[in-house]
């Protein structure tokens, strides 16, 4: 290419120049651009160095030029969280005078316990629990309305507060014999009672509801579980009557629960998390579903020679 | 067609700008016509629209904004005035949009660029520009010689003026587009007390900017360089579609005509360029039909006004068909053919369109429900044996009134709704309040056999089972 040897052709219509190019017989005019359209480009080209200029902008060894603003990703982070917790700063002191039972009754208070406590539940609990609170085997379903240990918004509290089995002199305790491996039952003994723990909970294939097993459940497991099974939520003993199994139903794992016997343990979150997210950790697991209605004195008297 | 001349622009290969080409700029002669009365006419009530509307008030009752056109970005909500759309309803944007666009070919498709021409924002707001131009510095020579020649005082006050006028002109077409987006007395009585927000003042600015830049300076370029639809509007032409033509057979051969010289021999044509110095784009309209013409009628204005002073007929340059001239020129006089396969499947296309739309608007529900399956846990064993799906739902009251709602469920034996929400709610009493939306979450518990997914369906009905609206969900009883 050269320019000097350039003729240029002339299109007969327009009487514009042709680049020289053709195809099929259609010619390319070379009509010359717009001129503010090179102002426009030179125009951007300034705007970017001033954008240099102002933004962090070029990456050096060990971060990026800094730029004159002093803005940063981070800041605007810090920025819009502070503005969130002083958002939540309107809630928080109506949050902390009010008891349980007003939040779950106050529109307001109820959504900003259910939103906190959702977020604290997958950041602190969803490890063991899952991140929907389904449980796992050992870990129970918060969805569920099978409760070891009561599920009303003071039992739900309690157990935050204090964890179950845990390092704290006021959790949650309780102690099932290992009535296999500490020699209490011998293995017939324990088949015996397995099938009828199995027929309890409707099970057709066992319970004969008179036979060995009777027996020696009255004996060795009802002082905790109930003489109906029914458990007994003072010593976290579950109900054997329903459907739910946290470790599960079938013959084999029954058995093994009664050999070696089961304690879960949950910790205490009185001093990890602060008094605020554990009201709303409670309230948020009383939603889920199974939460449980709080009753007056009276009435917890009422019920409770009912599960003995 | 007469033997042209180069109508390259110039440019000199010296520098790098020398590339391209520099703008020349247009000086428009002042013209008066029937075509300039429409524009005028056009003019005044596309900027009286624009600029009364956000004033216009309109009675929707207690809490709810009295402004006729109003887009209410924080609360999500959009008024022509006896219609409101939520976001949810934005598809009726799209078919505004969709419904203008076919309008666009239909009426370009009869008669050409007259929405270039008359309607178009550039066209309008450049017309108003250049009157104001007009009217401190003079006509076209007068103007020219002004703006190219030396610095005087002179120039440099009636420049001033001009400038200043037309940042007035902007910043009030930048203020008046965002009283769309607010209450438009509040928004002016706190302008003037110099309390507005920052965001409302960068979008005044901004708008000013554009609005100065483009009517003051872009003009015409904006419609040769940077908007697609003039381009592809010639794709809607046919040789019966209306466009300014200039009769060549008539015309030709153009020449300087004393008075009183013999009109044998010679086109009708006088040479008077006329038509050139009129054109708001700078074109020549005797080069035939181009790509830059606005279709906006000027020249035949001023083509006539001359016509009419040498005493021959008028329409040496008119709003003509292709197919029309033609058949003029082998004598025929042929009818212009408004009705042809293009304006029918156009024209009925449009109004298919339009029935959607009105159909749409016409059947809005003034409640919506919709349901959404909880992820995890997709169901929950209860210990009775039961199983328990959860959902959330929510309730979209469209009406101006707070409402009760009664929420079903069918398809599930002995199925028991359980509402988690604060204080003592039941799916027999769902409280919304009027003009919004509510959340709730639902627990649906039913003591069926684990088995396939279960086809339920939701039914909603306010309290006077005046309105409803059902959803279709699962119900969830088994991993799979």
């Amino acid at each position: 290419m050269s320019d000097d040897k350039h003729k240029p052709e002339i299109d007969e219509v327009s009487g514009v120049e042709t680049t020289g190019h053709e195809w099929d017989g259609l010619q390319e005019l070379n009509n010359p651009l717009p001129r503010w359209w090179v102002w426009v480009w030179l125009i951007s080209i300034v705007w970017s160095i001033w954008y240099f200029v102002i933004y962090p902008a070029w990456p050096v060894p060990g971060g990026a030029t800094e730029g004159t603003s002093g803005y940063t990703q981070y800041k605007e982070l810090a920025e819009s969280q502070a503005e969130i917790v002083a958002r939540q700063a309107a809630y928080l002191e109506r949050f902390e005078e009010a008891s349980l039972e007003q939040i779950v009754n106050d529109p307001e208070l109820y959504a900003f316990a259910v939103a906190g406590g959702a977020s604290a539940f997958k950041d602190n609990c969803a490890t063991c629990h899952g991140t929907g609170a389904e449980g796992a085997k050992g870990y129970p379903n918060l969805n569920d309305d099978d409760w070891l240990w009561g599920g009303r918004l003071s039992d739900i509290h309690q157990t935050l507060e204090y964890g179950i089995r845990a390092d704290n002199w006021d959790t949650r305790m309780s102690q099932m014999p290992a009535f296999g491996k500490d020699g209490l039952l011998n293995a017939q003994e324990i088949n015996a009672v397995v099938d009828y723990v199995l027929g309890l909970s409707g099970d057709e294939h066992h319970g004969d509801a008179h036979g060995a097993g009777a027996e020696i459940f009255q004996q060795q497991c009802a002082s905790c579980h109930g003489t109906d099974g029914k458990g007994l939520r003072e010593f976290g003993a579950p109900n054997l009557t329903d459907k739910i199994w946290l470790y599960g139903g079938d013959h084999a794992t029954v058995y093994e629960t009664v050999y070696y016997a089961r304690a879960g343990m949950m910790p205490a979150w009185g001093g990890r998390l602060d008094e605020n997210t554990i009201k709303q950790l409670t309230v948020y697991l009383h939603q889920l579903g199974g939460g449980e209605e709080s009753v007056s004195n009276d009435e917890q008297e009422a019920i409770k020679p009912a599960n003995h | 067609m007469s033997k042209k001349q180069s109508n390259q622009p110039t440019t000199d290969n010296q520098s790098l700008l020398g590339y391209f080409a520099k703008q020349e700029k247009v000086f428009p002669k002042r013209v008066w016509g029937q075509y300039r009365k429409l524009k005028w006419a056009a003019m005044i009530v596309l900027l009286g629209i624009y600029y009364c509307v956000p004033f216009l008030r309109w009675e929707r009752g207690p809490g709810l904004p009295d402004q006729a056109v109003l887009i209410d970005l924080p609360a999500r909500r959009a008024y022509w005035f006896w219609i409101e759309i939520w976001p949810q309803e934005v598809f009726i944007l799209t078919g505004v949009l969709i419904l203008a666009a076919i309008a666009l070919f239909f009426i370009t498709s009869m008669l050409g660029r007259v929405w270039c021409g008359y309607a178009c924002p550039q066209t309008v707001w450049t017309d108003l520009f250049v009157w104001v131009e007009r009217i401190i510095q003079g006509d076209r020579n007068a103007r020219k010689k002004l703006q190219q020649g030396p610095w005087t005082w002179e120039k440099f006050y009636k420049l001033t003026v001009t400038h200043l006028i037309w940042l007035a002109i902007a910043w009030a077409t930048a203020g008046s587009f965002v009283l769309y987006f607010n209450d438009a007395p509040t928004l002016v009585k706190s302008f003037f007390e110099f309390d507005v927000s920052s965001t409302v003042m960068i979008f005044i600015l901004s708008l000013t900017f554009s609005t100065y830049l483009m009517a003051g300076f872009a003009r015409e370029q904006v419609c040769t360089y940077m908007c697609p639809y003039a381009r592809f509007q010639s794709a809607m032409f046919d040789k019966d579609t209306l466009i300014i033509g200039y009769d060549s057979e008539r015309g030709e051969t153009r020449g300087k005509h004393k008075k009183g010289e013999s009109w044998d021999n010679r086109g009708d044509c006088i040479d008077c360029t006329a038509c050139v110095q009129v054109c708001p784009t700078g074109i020549d309209i005797r080069d035939g039909l181009q790509m830059e013409c606005i279709a906006c009628g000027l020249c035949v204005d001023a083509c006539n006004n001359i016509m009419d002073k040498v005493g021959r007929p008028r329409g040496l340059v008119r709003y003509d068909t292709a197919n029309h001239m033609a058949a003029k020129v082998k004598g025929g006089e042929e009818k212009f053919k408004f009705f042809r396969i293009r304006t029918i499947y156009y024209g009925a296309l449009l109004c298919f369109v339009g029935g959607l739309m009105l159909y749409a608007l016409l059947s809005r529900a003034p409640v919506e429900l919709h349901v959404l399956h909880d992820r995890n846990p997709l169901f929950v064993q209860l210990s009775s044996g039961e199983i328990r799906n959860g959902y959330t739902i929510k309730i979209l009251n469209k009406t101006h009134d707070h409402k009760l709602y009664h929420l079903s469920v069918d398809g599930l034996p002995d199925a028991q709704i359980d509402v988690s929400a604060a204080g003592d709610i039941d799916a027999d009493s769902l409280y919304v309040p009027a003009d919004s939306v509510s959340s709730y979450h639902i627990n649906i518990r039913s003591n069926v056999d684990p088995d396939a997914p279960r086809d339920i369906v939701f039914t909603l009905e306010d309290h006077d089972q005046e309105v409803r609206d059902t959803y279709d969900a699962k119900f969830i009883t088994k991993r799979k």
